[in-house]
């Protein structure tokens, strides 16, 4: 009696997205995060439209990129230090389904709601006009990529004691090139140049995310369960 | 595969190998320094401050050379778990990082009679800085974890991870930097490079390969007798 | 109590020469055993013998560092689909969402395992055998360790599979829930599945004994006098960290 498996990820991935809208879950934390980690650039950098405005793209990725980090760092922590990481490494799913199930969630849960209220942070920041549909485009592409390979470093640390920073250090430097090519593509629509060039590497990194990220998380789940 | 798959084997070899690459690096940083230092011309445009480059270049190739060693003893452990692959990667992670340490400094005071500043965020410096925080990420990974061998595990998924992103970092650099500075940088090397200035470069290159292992046959006998160790006094906790 | 009346299709499960080493250390070594379809395996052995160990390898958890593992004539691999399909494990954790209720706790963990939904009326009765019927609605940072645990044995009836691997399935129970896990554990018994139990209390279920002790090279070990004991350390060791 093979298992539904369509049924057993979906489950991993509504329990997830429970969980991080539940007592003690990431989605409202990262999400106050974003919001005040943005405007503390306008305190540091000074209110002057013009500053802000050329700074926008920058900081909004940057900090949605933190968030996404400070998010990630619970991912599997909190299934290794209750056990249910062994429940999940016995379902039909494997590893890399279930890494999979919950790096989707982490995405919906997480950090399509940072991506939602961007617009909001697009106007404290002074954001061009013609940067907005852009900025949400190139979060929407390119913050997949920002979750799986977050998932790896999270999966890494799953069993170090205070894992966050040391998953900080694995995990930012992967970042780089998502970074890049986000914030190029608002820079490129704000310059009335195309930013499809900038999309499309996005994109591009983001698949080459989807193709390691599970996989790469699985076995370094497999080692924390040792 | 399985030759040098015992300890003792291991040291024999190296001890065999040890006094060639010493005298190797020896020789060649003697010969090169002096070539580089004192017998090479000044270049036309850069003057004495060019004789930079016999440090720096050498020690960016090493820095991308020894990721790439890593990269393989950490295949290699991933795939085959042979015991001496991650201490392989675990000996060479702190030479290599002290190399793309070399080259960012290097490169640094390079740049302030070249650019007119210390750091200039060129594409080959910022990817070269990437590489040194993934440097940093791996030596991290295996401070991180009591139990050695799945430290070694860990951080072999780690390496392997960013080797297949290098690529990407370094292309998205080059991306970023010609999108912020459009040829403002100045070029190095130029496309001839006079045999003055390749010899010396070419031996320098020589040293530091020899050097790499020189210190990395070291390294792996120190990780090989520390593992001993452990081993000893887990026994004497046992007992 | 609520059991689909099914019996299971299982197959005798052993292991032969299984040994396994962590952090360096051999835990044990030359370990046989065999439970046929319908049999108990009690694990009994001193702290640190390597009980839950055991379990944990049989579970696909940890790697074998020798021999292997047989389900009727299948070896299974660590992280095999089939082996992971075929057993339930329940260590020390209770794999339990503290901010979720019971049924939803239960619920998601029957659909993790199994695909499917569960239905309310099954879901009550297999709370009922361990008295928690009242509670299903409850969230579990409510509930005593005592409940969360009864709670974490759920899971055997859950994802309805033929092979238990329990860790300590007595620790904190009451009579009166001891009663209910050795029915239980009959009548999963009785339906053709299998049961490894590491405990140190009787359950009240008849059982062969496996003594991880016997297994164990250092346990031998401890009578034997400095170097010799340092000799024999050794040959615990991966071969390739031996002294020649």
């Amino acid at each position: 009696m093979a298992a539904p498996l369509r049924s057993v990820f979906m489950a991993v991935l509504a329990r997830d997205m429970r969980l991080a809208w539940s007592q003690g879950g990431t989605g409202t934390m990262a999400l106050s995060f974003f919001l005040i980690a943005v405007t503390l650039f306008a305190f540091g950098v000074g209110p002057e439209p013009q500053v802000l405005s050329r700074i926008a793209a920058g900081v909004i990725w940057v900090v949605a990129l933190l968030a996404c980090l400070l998010s990630l760092d619970r991912l599997y922590q909190a299934d290794f230090e209750d056990g249910s990481l062994d429940d999940l490494a016995l379902s039909p799913l494997g590893l890399a389904g279930v890494a999979g199930a919950k790096i989707l969630a982490h995405w919906l849960a997480t950090v399509l709601p940072l991506i939602l209220i961007t617009p909001l942070l697009g106007l404290f920041m002074h954001l061009g006009a013609d940067g907005y549909l852009v900025l949400i485009a190139s979060l929407m592409i390119g913050t997949p990529a920002l979750s799986l390979i977050g998932s790896i470093g999270a999966a890494l640390t799953v069993s170090v004691r205070r894992g966050g920073v040391l998953m900080a250090l694995l995990v930012l430097p992967l970042y780089v090139p998502t970074l890049i090519f986000g914030v190029g593509a608002v820079d490129a629509a704000l310059n009335m140049v195309t930013p499809m060039e900038n999309l499309a590497l996005l994109g591009a990194v983001s698949l080459v995310a989807l193709v390691i990220g599970p996989i790469a998380s699985a076995a370094a789940l497999r080692l924390a369960l040792e | 595969m399985h030759r040098f798959a015992n300890p003792a084997e291991f040291n024999r070899l190296a001890d065999r190998i040890l006094p060639w690459s010493l005298a190797i690096m020896a020789g060649a940083f003697a010969a090169g320094l002096y070539l580089a230092l004192f017998a090479s011309p000044p270049d036309y445009q850069q003057g004495d401050s060019v004789r930079i480059m016999y440090v720096h270049v050498p020690a960016a190739w090493m820095a991308m050379f020894t990721y790439m060693v890593m990269a393989g003893a950490s295949f290699t452990a991933l795939v085959w778990r042979h015991p001496l692959a991650d201490l392989a990667g675990k000996a060479a992670a702190p030479i290599g990082a002290t190399f793309t340490a070399l080259a960012l400094v290097t490169g640094s005071l390079w740049g302030k009679p070249m650019w007119g500043t210390y750091w200039e965020w060129d594409g080959r410096m910022t990817s070269v800085l990437v590489l040194f925080f993934l440097y940093l990420g791996y030596m991290a990974v295996w401070q991180s974890m009591d139990d050695e061998a799945k430290a070694g595990r860990a951080a072999s998924i780690l390496a392997l991870v960013g080797v297949a992103n290098i690529p990407i970092i370094k292309f998205s650099v080059d991306w970023w930097n010609t999108l912020h500075q459009p040829a403002s940088v100045m070029r190095m090397g130029g496309p001839t490079i006079d045999g003055t200035m390749l010899w010396p470069l070419l031996i320098m290159a020589l040293a530091y390969k020899a050097y790499f292992v020189t210190v990395f046959l070291w390294r792996m006998k120190l990780e090989i007798n520390r593992r001993k160790l452990s081993v000893l006094s887990q026994a004497e906790v046992y007992g | 109590m609520d059991q689909s009346a099914h019996s299971f299709d299982s197959q005798t499960l052993s292991g032969h020469g299984l040994a396994c080493r962590r952090g360096g250390r051999l835990v044990f070594s030359g370990l046989d055993f065999s439970v046929a379809p319908g049999r108990l395996l009690f694990l009994h052995g001193k702290n640190g013998s390597g009980k839950s160990t055991l379990l944990r390898l049989i579970a696909g958890f940890l790697p074998a560092s020798a021999g292997d593992l047989r389900y009727g004539t299948d070896v299974w691999d660590r992280g095999d689909a089939a082996l992971s399909e075929t057993l339930v494990y329940a260590g020390h954790d209770n794999g339990l969402k503290t901010a979720l209720t019971l049924r939803e706790n239960s619920e998601i963990y029957a659909r993790i395992m199994t695909g499917r939904p569960i239905a309310a009326d099954r879901l009550l009765d297999m709370a009922d055998v361990f008295g928690l019927g009242a509670l299903l609605d409850r969230p579990v940072r409510y509930f005593s360790s005592g409940q969360r645990h009864r709670a974490s044995l759920m899971r055997f009836l859950l994802a309805d599979r033929p092979v238990w691997l329990m860790d300590e399935p007595t620790v904190g129970l009451d009579a009166d829930n001891r009663t209910a896990l050795a029915t239980l554990m009959q009548h999963h018994l009785d339906r053709g599945g299998i049961i490894l139990a590491a405990s140190h209390d009787p359950i009240g279920v008849a059982g062969d004994v496996l003594n991880v002790d016997e297994c164990n090279s250092l346990a031998h070990a401890k009578d034997v006098a400095g170097g010799a004991f340092v000799a024999q350390y050794n040959n615990s060791l991966h071969p390739f960290w031996r002294e020649d």
